[in-house]
């Protein structure tokens, strides 16, 4: 197949639209009569409900108002548990709950109507940390508080003790963190019993909120509909929370025979929606003398939130990613996503990865400082290569080579120069500077079983214009899916990239390809969309009008003719597991992914010891991803998800008040400007990857899992202090830097 | 909006167009242009003047429309994202964006555009820190900026190509 498009930078589909403002968001789109959309919510964390009151003030009777009795199904957000409510009936369990929804056409009369209810609750004792969920200070989830645990383990750990000459313990935490994208969530729903259930919306994953409005509205597969609109953002924050949404403006819509639109504003969205989970994890770690691994132990918890939602899979993957890119014979990992009465912690980028990476790379210094040995010379001494086996015994087919992308990322950071220069210069400046760096891979599409149990569809279909048509489920949210399906239908084709057009995500048009998450996207469905393609071209190949080198006008008449002489010119594809693969969910073994990224970042820093503010002055990131689709947006990608962990090393703080989050603003939740952010410099490594589109891996989430213990082994080589936490805010180095001023009297 | 203040008639120029509106003295010109004039392509991200997905050009000048009351458009000149291009032909900064992976989800792309527009009218020719301090206001979460900054100096090439010296 000839790569006219595969590899080349050509411009984003929908660029044009973007770049002008014509794309049309949800709170873009109006319907005539539509009503405006607002949630009521609890005030406290946990507690009962004794009665809502309505406020004399309103004129209530001009309101469309929906409490949980209105729901016509059952009282659920469908996910992977039944524990999470459209709307609390009796118990209140964050307090973010929401309880009561409101419709009017009058945006300002709605908010003041929003604040005339008040919800009258009998507060229950509440858990707001991993610790007192542990400690089941209050039982809030079945009988231990625990919605999942897993034991992972290989070889035998308490045996391997004995081999090791010294043993090296820490425990490290990340905090929360919002997804931020700029869009905020927003729905537009039309309901009604003769027509069903629509929904527009900001969304990642249409088949999810359908699958959660079937329930709630006991509605049949074809009677619920999903509609993507161009979505701002996504990062994961819209993977399982629109279909809270979508369901709210379905139940207004449903109540009021009217159109009704609900968008959050950013307050909302903050403190209401997602985050990622915040962690604690803990190793003990045993090595030999001379550097090798003999056994890691790991106990990794995460805080999930008041419902179970996507807790058990993001422990999953931060449980697989725990014992990172090493060799090593004895791992056991025990992992548990606990209760607590905050708003559920859901997907982010990364999805439990960036976490349990966090604690393994900052140990990963601590063994070989410890060890007296360089952090690098430490890892290369334990890297896994090709033969050997990882934490879940995945016997590693490829030929992964740690070594050169280290001497990559080292040469291109100019590493060993600037380590002994700023040794040399720190003494005495105020300023101080320091180099780090972490190692680490992930795992691409879901993980186990998982993408043999989605299934994945995509059909591809010729039109009569002589255009090819992608129809999927997977949604582009900025990371480039138009484009990147559109390099790859053209080539398999031979046709040009303007010819392919993608399908709007609509449940009511486009099969299911699954969720648009696990960096799956190009590398999964791409493939089958790759596939799908050329079953179009060799049904026009067997059908006779179309010969082997033709050219694209040759292409045209052959689709046009087809479709006037014999009809519809559509073909499907399904996903089949590459050959080999083996998983046992029970064990937690076997082959975790099809395949990994790979990579290497270094993170270079200034820290103010007088401010104890610290900045990422450069930054160089080295991955191997199989081949580069699109080298632009490939980098993009890159960069984008390198800042955003940059943002969650030092400037993103979820501050906690009773389960709330007290800072949801964007003056006081600080993400990265255009100031903050340093150079960032993007290296490929290319090797193919059998099973992906011309040989391409996932990508998306790899640039969330280094940049935090990289830029963290940096601030500990510039100031000499061991932070165990992100985000490292200045009040946390000070605090760091006067505990390690106390040790020093 | 209570019934005790009474809407006022403002008139301005929008990209270019006479336009005029009925609207309460505070309400946010944010609101005016996308609800009252569908003029969509201007987006809120955050409502309290931190991310620039709202920016315009409000007699040339850079603004917040989310800041903004109504009342202070009144004879003013306004320029949005739809007036950037003219008619399908893109600005310098527009064809850069797309050439270099600037705009990824596109929601503050439109205010983002805005800026470097502007900017690109006080600094023709920018350096590095002048083009981060001109687009500190303007938040972006997929790019990592990076292609933005790339965006930015192409598009001084773009431009310096069209018109190669002019006094």
């Amino acid at each position: 197949m000839e790569e006219k498009f595969f590899g080349h930078s050509v411009i984003r589909k929908e660029g044009r639209e973007k770049v002008t403002g014509r794309a049309r968001y949800v709170d873009d789109l109006t319907f005539p009569g539509m009503l405006h959309g607002v949630t009521v919510r609890s005030s406290v964390p946990r507690g009962r409900i004794r009665g809502i009151r309505f406020g004399e003030t309103i004129p209530w009777h001009e309101f469309t108002v929906v409490t949980a009795a209105d729901i016509p199904g059952q009282n659920e957000i469908a996910l992977i548990e039944h524990d999470q409510p459209c709307l609390a009936a009796e118990s209140i369990n964050h307090p973010e709950e929401a309880i009561v929804l409101l419709a009017h056409p009058d945006r300002y009369l709605l908010e003041e109507a929003r604040r005339a209810v008040q919800i009258d609750v009998e507060p229950l004792p509440a858990v707001f940390s991993i610790e007192d969920s542990l400690a089941k200070r209050a039982v809030i989830f079945g009988e231990d508080n625990v919605f999942k645990s897993y034991h992972m383990e290989k070889g035998d750990v308490d045996a391997a003790w004995a081999q090791a000459d010294v043993i090296v313990e820490g425990e490290y935490r990340t905090g929360a963190q919002e997804q931020l994208y700029i869009e905020t969530q927003g729905m537009i729903s039309v309901a009604n019993p003769a027509e069903g259930v629509t929904v527009w919306g900001s969304l990642q994953c249409p088949y999810y909120v359908h699958k959660a409005l079937m329930p709630l509205f006991g509605l049949p597969a074809d009677k619920i509909r999903v509609i993507q609109a161009e979505t701002g953002g996504g990062f994961g924050g819209k993977e399982e929370y629109p279909s809270m949404i979508a369901a709210h403006a379905a139940l207004l819509a449903w109540k009021s025979g009217k159109p009704v639109k609900i968008i959050y504003d950013r307050a909302e969205d903050m403190v209401a929606t997602t985050k990622r989970h915040p962690s604690r994890t803990r190793h003990r770690t045993g090595v030999t003398r001379d550097g090798k691994l003999v056994a890691m132990d790991i106990d990794f918890v995460i805080d999930g939130g008041a419902y179970a939602t996507l807790s058990s899979v993001v422990l999953s993957r931060g449980t697989i990613h725990a014992a990172g890119p090493y060799s090593c014979p004895n791992v056991r990992v025990h992992s548990q996503a606990v209760a607590t009465n905050a708003p559920p912690h859901g997907a982010f980028r990364g999805f439990g990865a960036p976490q349990s990476i966090f604690a393994l790379e900052r140990h990963m210094d601590q063994v070989a400082r410890t060890l007296n040995l360089t952090p690098e010379e430490f890892r290369r001494r334990n890297f896994i290569r090709q033969g050997q086996t990882t934490a879940t015994g995945q016997l590693i087919h490829e030929n992964v080579n740690f070594d050169a992308l280290l001497d990559r990322a080292f040469r291109e950071s100019d590493y060993h120069a600037k380590r002994e220069r700023f040794a040399r210069e720190n003494p005495g400046a105020t300023i101080k500077r320091g180099i780090g760096f972490a190692s680490f891979m992930h795992g691409a599409g879901f993980t186990g079983s998982g993408e043999v149990y989605l299934a994945s569809v995509v059909d591809v279909e010729a039109t009569r214009e002589g255009n090819v048509r992608v129809l999927a489920a997977s949604t582009e949210i900025g990371q480039g899916t138009n484009t990147v399906f559109s390099q790859i239908a053209a080539d398999a084709l031979g046709i040009s990239y303007d010819r392919i057009e993608i399908a709007q995500p609509d449940t009511g048009a486009v099969p299911n390809s699954g969720p648009t998450v696990a960096s799956r996207t190009s590398m999964v469905v791409g493939n089958l969309v790759q596939t799908a393609a050329l079953a179009i071209k060799k049904t026009l190949l067997d059908s006779g009008l179309l010969c082997d080198a033709c050219t694209e006008d040759e292409f045209v008449r052959a689709c046009r003719k087809y479709i006037e002489t014999r009809g519809p010119l559509r073909s499907r594809a399904q996903y089949e597991a590459p050959p080999g693969l083996f998983w046992d969910d029970k064990k937690y073994s076997g082959d975790a992914y099809g395949t990994y990224a790979w990579a290497v970042y270094v993170a270079e820093v200034a820290v103010d010891t007088v401010t104890f503010e610290a900045r990422v002055t450069d930054f160089v990131a080295v991955q191997e991803i199989g081949k580069v689709i699109h080298p632009v947006l490939a980098a993009g990608q890159i960069e984008g998800g390198v800042a955003q962990a940059i943002g969650m090393a030092l400037y993103e703080n979820v501050v906690w008040r009773d389960g709330r989050m007290a800072n949801g603003q964007m003056t006081n939740y600080i993400m990265p400007t255009a100031a903050d952010i340093p150079p960032i410099r993007v290296f490929f490594e290319e090797h193919p990857y059998l099973f992906g589109p011309h040989g391409a891996k996932g990508i998306g989430e790899l640039p969330m899992d280094g940049p935090q213990p990289a830029i963290i082994n940096a601030i500990e080589n510039a100031t000499g202090i061991c932070v165990r936490q992100i985000p490292a805010t200045p009040e946390v180095l000070m605090e760091a830097m006067a505990q390690k001023a106390a040790a020093l009297v | 909006m209570s019934e005790l203040v009474s809407r006022i008639h403002i008139q301005c120029r929008v990209n270019g167009e006479p336009r005029h509106a009925e609207t309460f003295p505070m309400a946010r010109l944010l609101d005016v242009l996308r609800e009252e004039l569908r003029l969509t392509g201007t987006k809120e991200g955050c409502g309290e003047g931190e991310c620039g997905a709202c920016s315009i050009l409000l007699n040339g000048a850079i603004v917040n429309s989310c800041l903004i009351p109504a009342i202070e458009a009144d004879g003013a000149d306004i320029r949005t994202i739809e007036g950037i291009a003219s008619g399908d032909q893109l600005n310098a900064v527009q064809k850069a964006f797309l050439e270099c992976g600037g705009a990824q989800c596109g929601i503050c792309t439109p205010g983002m555009v805005i800026a470097a527009t502007a900017l690109l009218e006080r600094h023709p020719h920018p350096n590095d820190a002048e083009i981060r301090e001109g687009l500190a206001g303007n938040l972006c979460r997929c790019t990592g900026y990076q292609k933005i900054f790339a965006a930015v100096v192409r598009a001084c090439e773009l431009s310096t190509e069209k018109k190669p010296v002019s006094r």
